[in-house]
């Protein structure tokens, strides 16, 4: 399927660059979604839709220019090629020519979402409310939702870009509310991939008895230590802490703009040598994967922390041509109405060769900290705030109470100094990621992975 | 296509494909945002929009769905769409289309002048904007300053009937300086928003972001107290935006909002006076009709100290067995109609800053506050958010103080308004709030 024919694009970016310009971009998307809800045992909030639309950016030195169209007629497209060209103030430039679109690397999807009769997907979130209710007596709300998605995406740029790329997901969550005398303890759980409809196949009602057994379990929690402990950090959205305390000061924006503590840092050792981190777009079928990035750039594997060394930032094509390296295929967006920036995909340490099992059994005291709720980074110096929502203790080397109102306080580098094990149960999941402005999936993931010592704050 | 046709066609679509009741909203607007950095266009985006929503009903059950194509058969995809997803819902007895249809009388919401303004000229205008906030002596940088505006049409049909459209446009233009150096740079903030950029004075915009800025600069952690506070009108609208949040029917219902059960008490103090209006000729979000097709209207929230009432659209009104105030607010047409403040608007008292700053005696005037929609819980209503502003001594403002917490929970701080200012003024952030300056008779500050 084409989008928008390669010879009106070519005229597109000839029309963009009238008055000058470094570079010129058409982004084009065409973009399906379904998505479905229950809440208090009622299924609601069906909701489709179907857009396409457009992007055209000009580059100019450090200015972008950009406008953007719902619908992808050509008299828009070109009307909003004028426009963006009139910020322009200079000698018209002329478009390479485009190349054709090279093939690349695709993720399989089996059974397409939208190829699955809607009542199903009712029916799974029917399926899940049952299971989250028959995890025990004290469950009084569960609330799963559904989401389906299919971007297909073409890019051309003036300097012969030619990219295309068809991204499916779906993702199932579950967040589910036990009570207990006035006690009220929320559990959630997920699964989701750039996948079809077989990944809910197998079992997906154990999302919804996850999160049931995580709000049953944190009803008998107890205050959380508070002081500086080791901590476990658990697989999958554990990933969260290092998404957050390392990856967005990776990202080249941040660090060209000086506001990153990792800027200045490559090569640098941040972490034992045992500790090597990726950001992988390319992973097949995970979350945050994709064929291309939103600028034609193929997805690959970056490493980002080699055997503990920093070893590489993460780029979109403006901020590699600004360091003068090539774009590692994270220039993502949101969708066609906002403009690519450098965004990570799967980020996630790589296994090691401990067990979950050893780890913890080498903490006297300390804390398990399987997932977080909010957080707050201070880019600039790497400080970082979370609250941990399902977190237990850790005495003598086994896992014992849940706690309730537990936070991390430290700072990205010395928790990464601070690294002492990682186990090699590698898992990811599903996030969404904010920035700018704009959200988009983002894969968070780790196996488990020990913290020597971190700040523990907590209600006691 | 027009968009009124796109809104008919669309709800004839739909009942064609069996559902019992429809409505559609079809949309088109333009934007247009410049941002200035260092006295150079950093960047400058033209944006359009174009598409339409279609809700439809079956007996009680309620789907949604939205397309850009607006094409006969697109429309009529998008509608046999909606009609589908209704299929998948479950009943919900309180779902369908509202009873009191109608337009009110609002106007002025679009002005003629706009197109008067190409690209070029309001790029000057955002430049002007920059300079003025650059020019006082230490200013240190300026982060940057945006000028942005748009003009949209919208359509609204329904199954019982009502068709109506409306056009309106709107400018806005801030600009954030820097004054001090290192661990001392503070920022001011200057904004101005009218119908088109003619209404916008850009050397007013630039000053107040320089005159802020530079009004904090030295400043120092205050020793704790508990005394009087003056929120000037940008954090008075902070905080009323957020108690707007907490007044739509549909938190209430939820059990997320700290007034639900608590309507005809005492919850301010005697002289604040808060209504939505969405009506009013210069409030950003008016229009002659709501996201459902209910006219719009001033629905007062707290007089005389009083909560009165909660905002409400068709749904949350058939549940609370009342009628709706017009509140139900569409984000665009990719999303069905929810309830939402339109104009929160505090009424003026006779006090001007000089006079509420008298009144204070001791305390403190508070320019900024940092953290508010984390920092307050919806249902206790405590919040504790960081602030920055000037001390107040002997009746006059004093020396700039920063890294301040203020503390308490937002009925006490309601509760303990003494007066409110004379100056009352449109604030575009955290939805649309006029607020004049507050003082609150005391609060607890936390300093070193």
């Amino acid at each position: 399927m084409t989008l928008v024919d390669p010879e009106l694009a070519g005229r597109v970016l000839e029309r963009a660059l009238a008055r000058g310009g470094d570079m010129a971009e058409l982004y084009a998307e065409s973009r399906r979604g379904f998505a479905i809800s229950l809440d208090d045992g009622r299924v609601e909030r069906p909701q489709g839709g179907r857009e396409r639309g457009a992007c055209v950016r000009v580059v100019q030195g450090d200015s972008t220019y950009y406008g953007h169209v719902d619908g992808l007629a050509e008299e828009d497209l070109l009307r909003v090629a004028g426009s963006v060209s009139e910020a322009v103030r200079g000698d018209a430039t002329e478009p390479a020519a485009l190349r054709a679109m090279e093939p690349h690397a695709t993720h399989e999807i089996r059974t397409p979402p939208e190829d699955v009769e809607a009542r199903r997907k009712a029916e799974l979130l029917r399926a899940c409310d049952e299971r989250a209710r028959a995890a025990g007596a004290e469950v009084t709300q569960a609330r799963i939702g559904y989401g389906e998605n299919r971007r297909q995406i073409e890019v051309y740029g003036s300097d012969g870009r030619a990219a295309a790329d068809d991204r499916t997901r779906i993702r199932l969550s579950a967040q589910v509310v036990a009570r207990r005398n006035g006690r009220v303890e929320t559990g959630t759980d997920t699964r989701g991939g750039h996948a079809g409809w077989e990944l809910l196949e197998e079992r997906p009602e154990e999302v919804a008895e996850k999160a049931a057994q995580r709000a049953l379990a944190l009803l008998d929690a107890v205050d959380a230590p508070t002081g500086r402990l080791p901590v476990v950090v658990g697989n999958g959205f554990g990933g969260v802490l290092l998404h957050e305390a390392v990856g967005h000061g990776l990202e080249a924006d941040a660090v060209q703009k000086d506001a990153s503590v990792y800027a200045g840092r490559l090569g640098d050792q941040l972490a034992p040598e045992f500790v090597t981190a990726y950001d992988d777009g390319s992973r097949p079928n995970a979350w945050g994967s994709e064929g291309v990035d939103d600028e034609g750039t193929p997805t690959r594997r970056t490493t980002v922390i080699e055997e503990g060394r920093l070893s590489s930032y993460l780029y979109d094509l403006l901020r590699a041509r600004k360091d003068g390296v090539e774009s590692t295929g994270n220039g993502r967006r949101e969708s066609f109405r906002q403009l690519p920036i450098p965004r990570m995909t799967n980020t996630f340490f790589a296994p090691g060769d401990a067990t979950a099992d050893e780890l913890i059994g080498g903490v006297e005291r300390g804390l398990y900290a399987v997932s977080f709720g909010g957080g707050q980074v201070e880019p600039a110096t790497g400080d970082f705030v979370f609250g941990v929502s399902e977190g237990y203790l850790i005495e003598n080397g086994k896992v014992t109470a849940p706690v309730r109102g537990a936070t991390l306080v430290g700072n990205g580098l010395e928790a990464l100094r601070a690294i002492d094990g990682i186990a090699g149960d590698l898992e990811i999941a599903t996030g969404y990621c904010g920035k700018g402005g704009q959200t988009v999936p983002a894969g968070v993931g780790q196996p488990h992975v020990r913290i020597r010592e971190l700040t523990v704050g907590g209600t006691a | 296509m027009t968009l009124d046709d796109a809104a008919r066609r669309a709800v004839e679509a739909a009942v064609a494909a069996g559902a019992s009741d429809a409505d559609a909203w079809a949309e088109e607007s333009t934007s247009r945002r410049i941002r200035v950095y260092a006295g150079e266009v950093e960047s400058l985006s033209d944006a359009g929009s174009r598409g339409i929503g279609v809700r439809a009903f079956v007996g009680t059950r309620a789907g949604y769905a939205y397309g850009t194509d607006l094409s006969d058969d697109g429309v009529a995809e998008t509608a046999r769409a909606a009609r589908e997803a209704a299929e998948l819902a479950d009943e919900d007895e309180y779902e369908g289309l509202p009873e009191e249809l109608g337009t009110s009388d609002v106007s002025g919401l679009a002005s003629a002048s706009f197109a008067d303004w190409p690209t070029e000229r309001v790029v000057e205008l955002a430049l002007a904007v920059d300079r003025a906030a650059r020019a006082p002596e230490g200013v240190t940088q300026v982060e940057n300053s945006v000028y942005s505006d748009g003009r949209g049409s919208v359509a609204l049909a329904n199954s019982r009937g009502f068709a109506a459209s409306y056009e309106s446009t709107q400018a806005w233009a801030y600009s954030s300086a820097f004054a001090g150096e290192g661990a001392d740079l503070m920022t001011g903030l200057g904004v101005g928003m009218g119908r088109d950029a003619g209404e916008l004075d850009p050397e007013a915009i630039g000053t107040e972001a320089a005159e802020r800025a530079l009004a904090l600069v030295g400043a120092r952690q205050p020793e704790s107290r508990r005394c009087p506070v003056v929120l000037d009108s940008f954090v008075a609208a902070s905080f009323v935006g957020f108690i707007g949040s907490m007044l739509s029917a549909d938190a209430v219902q939820r059990g997320r909002s700290l007034f639900a059960g608590r309507e005809g008490e005492e919850v301010a103090g005697q002289v604040l006076r808060i209504a939505d209006d969405g009506t009013d000729p210069d409030g950003p979000a008016s229009a002659p009709f709501d996201g459902e097709g209910v006219p719009t209207g001033r629905t007062p929230l707290i007089e005389d100290g009083r909560l009165l009432g909660f905002l409400y659209d068709s749904r949350t009104a058939r549940r609370a067995a009342r009628s709706t105030t017009g509140n139900a607010s569409r984000g665009s047409y990719r999303t069905p109609p929810s309830v939402g403040t339109s104009n929160l608007i505090v009424e003026a008292g006779d006090h001007d800053l000089d006079g509420l700053v008298a009144e204070a005696g001791e305390g403190l005037y508070v320019t900024d506050v940092a953290g508010l929609h984390s920092g307050v819980n919806p249902v206790s209503g405590t919040f504790s958010v960081g602030a920055s502003g000037r001390l107040i001594e002997n009746g006059r403002l004093g020396a700039p103080v920063r890294e301040i917490t203020i503390a308490s929970d937002l009925v006490s701080m309601l509760k303990s308004v003494l007066f409110t200012g004379s100056e009352a003024r449109w604030v575009p952030f955290g939805g649309s709030v006029k607020a004049p300056p507050l003082l609150v008779g005391e609060m607890a500050v936390s300093g070193s």
